[in-house]
């Protein structure tokens, strides 16, 4: 559904691509986690799967079409998007929020018609929001906020959910109910891609992990082998250990310099 | 629909007002009858005198109502008014240089006011289109200040040099007032103004998404670039439009669109037509008071509406914030 194939961004004027030969394919019903180093290229890759950012070579496609070629209309019903960052100015309340993602399927002076109606109301109820739909936006808690955030991408009725960092800034609470959701919601069909920095959450929830590194791919598979001590301590040049959890994934632990285990830290690169 | 129906019947009301108040104060019964049938008595005075200027200050405080609304979310900032895109300085800039390059006659000034807001809003558009098409909001607001700024220097500059007696009037005029309205400048304001009206209300819902910033509104499906040049376009015609016909009047576009998001709704297919009639409204009540308080001089209506704008804003704001 969503797939980058040698997939290569350079930015005007950087000495070394922001992405180097990239490829992937999330698939529908599967939850790719894409995680690496701050500045590794993931905000990059997500924005050229949505046709926000032109490749120098390669392509990025959505549904097997250049993510660039799409209508943004037709592209907003295939591919819900969740941003690192939204601020609201003016004091909009929930169910008008997420009746904004049904704004790609009506016209410009088209009136909401019951289907759009249905389609807010099984959001807000899939996100577990309902019960706040008159509540202004802005009195929300953070976790609530990305809730109706989903929701609202939920009523584009995508097939495909792109989330950028979801739960930066969410207590534990609040960030598994957010993985949760988006679990669930890849379970009944969906493609979803989830940039996130959790890598013991990305090793429970995804089918698979992509690791950036300095704009390459250092790893793409399932968590039990992209997520292994030599990856991930030589992409994020920090000594870990990696244990597999009660539940069989494997959780990294990042050591301290003085941990008696940090000496085994292997050279920077290795396992690339 | 029941508020929209409630704004509709204040705008009658201030249009009935409108009409009704003046040197010859009319009740509303002979309003009606003087617009119903030519031979009542005060038919004379309410067509040919006071409905076209009511009229025009209900349009003009319409736009700039609904230029406002669309501005503060095109640019993400409710302190946004129709004047930001430097159109206020070049319109003065215009009608000063007209009257001081050949008093008396020459350029209408309206017209040259009209010529002088289009140009400033042709060059903040230049400054404000960043690598390549993007048009940028942020260098929007900067661009109109640098150029408003640049127009008012220069429009002070002429006002020293020059010695046109008439320059006084230039200062009056830019202050705002519908003391030239005439069914003529009603017609003409209604048929130019049609075209961007109706697409600043086509773009709502853009201007819903625009309003939650630019990358959500094109993950929402929305082509935010014309969207953005569509806005900019329609409001500035518009404004230009209306500082063309009444000069400057502040704080109907930056007070209205605020009061109806705060009681009413910040979606924009209720914002719009809100901001319309309640703009509409205001500004005729405004233009009513400026012309009787201190009859038979008239205070510009300009002056009329931040004084009674500021104090209603200053209420609006501390009710909501408690």
């Amino acid at each position: 559904m969503l797939s980058a194939r040698g997939l290569t961004v350079r930015y005007p004027g950087a000495e070394s691509p922001a992405l180097a030969d990239v490829d992937l394919d999330v698939l529908c019903g599967e939850l790719v986690a894409l995680t690496g180093p701050n500045g590794s290229g993931k905000t990059t890759l997500v924005r050229a799967i949505l046709g926000l950012v032109k490749p120098a070579h390669g392509d990025a496609l959505v549904d097997g079409r250049s993510a660039r070629a799409w209508d943004r209309r037709e592209l907003a019903r295939a591919v819900g998007v969740v941003t690192q960052r939204e601020e609201v100015l003016f004091p909009l309340r929930v169910r008008e929020m997420v009746m904004m993602g049904r704004y790609a399927h009506l016209g410009a002076l088209g009136a909401e018609r019951e289907v759009d109606r249905v389609a807010v109301h099984d959001a807000l109820a899939r996100c577990d929001v309902a019960d706040l739909a008159d509540r202004r936006v802005d009195t929300l808690s953070g976790g609530e906020w990305q809730r109706v955030r989903v929701a609202r991408a939920l009523a584009q009725e995508p097939r495909a959910l792109v989330l950028d960092e979801p739960t930066a800034s969410l207590d534990v609470r609040h960030e598994m109910e957010i993985f949760e959701l988006v679990r669930k919601l890849a379970t009944s069909g969906l493609a979803a891609l989830v940039v996130t920095h959790q890598l013991n959450l990305a090793s429970r929830y995804a089918e698979r992990v992509l690791l950036l590194d300095q704009g390459r791919v250092a790893a793409l598979g399932p968590p039990l082998e992209v997520l292994t001590r030599e990856i991930v301590s030589g992409t994020f040049r920090w000594p870990t250990t990696v244990a597999l959890g009660h539940d069989g994934a494997p959780q990294v632990t990042p050591l301290r310099p003085g941990d008696h285990l940090a000496a085994t830290f292997p050279t920077p690169g290795h396992g690339r | 629909m029941m508020r929209l129906a409630g704004l509709a019947a204040f705008a009658l009301i201030a249009l009935t007002i409108g009409v009704g108040a003046g040197s010859v104060a009319l009740p509303p019964g002979e309003v009606w009858s003087g617009l119903a049938r030519a031979d009542a008595p005060a038919s004379l005075i309410v067509r040919n005198l006071r409905l076209p200027r009511a009229l025009l200050a209900f349009l003009v405080g319409g736009g700039l109502g609904v230029c406002g609304a669309a501005l503060q979310a095109l640019v993400r900032n409710p302190l946004a008014d129709p004047y930001l895109l430097g159109l206020s300085g070049g319109a003065g800039l215009g009608a000063v240089l007209a009257i001081a390059a050949r008093p008396g006659s020459g350029w209408p000034v309206p017209l040259a006011a009209f010529v002088g807001a289009m140009a400033a809003v042709v060059l903040v558009y230049r400054l404000s289109v960043v690598s390549g098409r993007r048009l940028d909001p942020r260098v929007l607001l900067l661009a109109g200040v640098v150029v408003g700024a640049f127009a008012s220097a220069v429009m002070s500059a002429v006002i020293v040099l020059s010695d046109a007696p008439q320059l006084r009037n230039a200062f009056l005029w830019l202050l705002g007032g519908f003391t030239a309205s005439s069914w003529q400048t009603l017609g003409l304001f209604v048929v130019y103004s049609v075209i961007p009206f109706a697409m600043l209300f086509a773009l709502a819902r853009s201007l819903d998404l625009l309003a939650l910033g630019e990358e959500t509104a094109l993950h929402l499906g929305t082509d935010v670039e014309r969207a953005k040049r569509l806005v900019y376009v329609a409001a500035s015609l518009l404004t230009a439009a209306s500082v063309a016909t009444s000069g400057i009047i502040g704080f109907v576009g930056l007070v209205v669109p605020h009061a109806v998001r705060r009681l009413w709704s910040p979606l924009h297919v209720a914002l719009l037509p809100a901001s319309f009639l309640a703009g509409g409204g205001f500004l005729v009540l405004a233009d009513t008071l400026a012309r009787t308080v201190i009859r038979p001089l008239e205070l510009p209506v300009g002056v009329v509406t931040a004084l009674v704008g500021v104090p209603l804003f200053a209420v609006l704001l501390r009710r909501n914030l408690a």
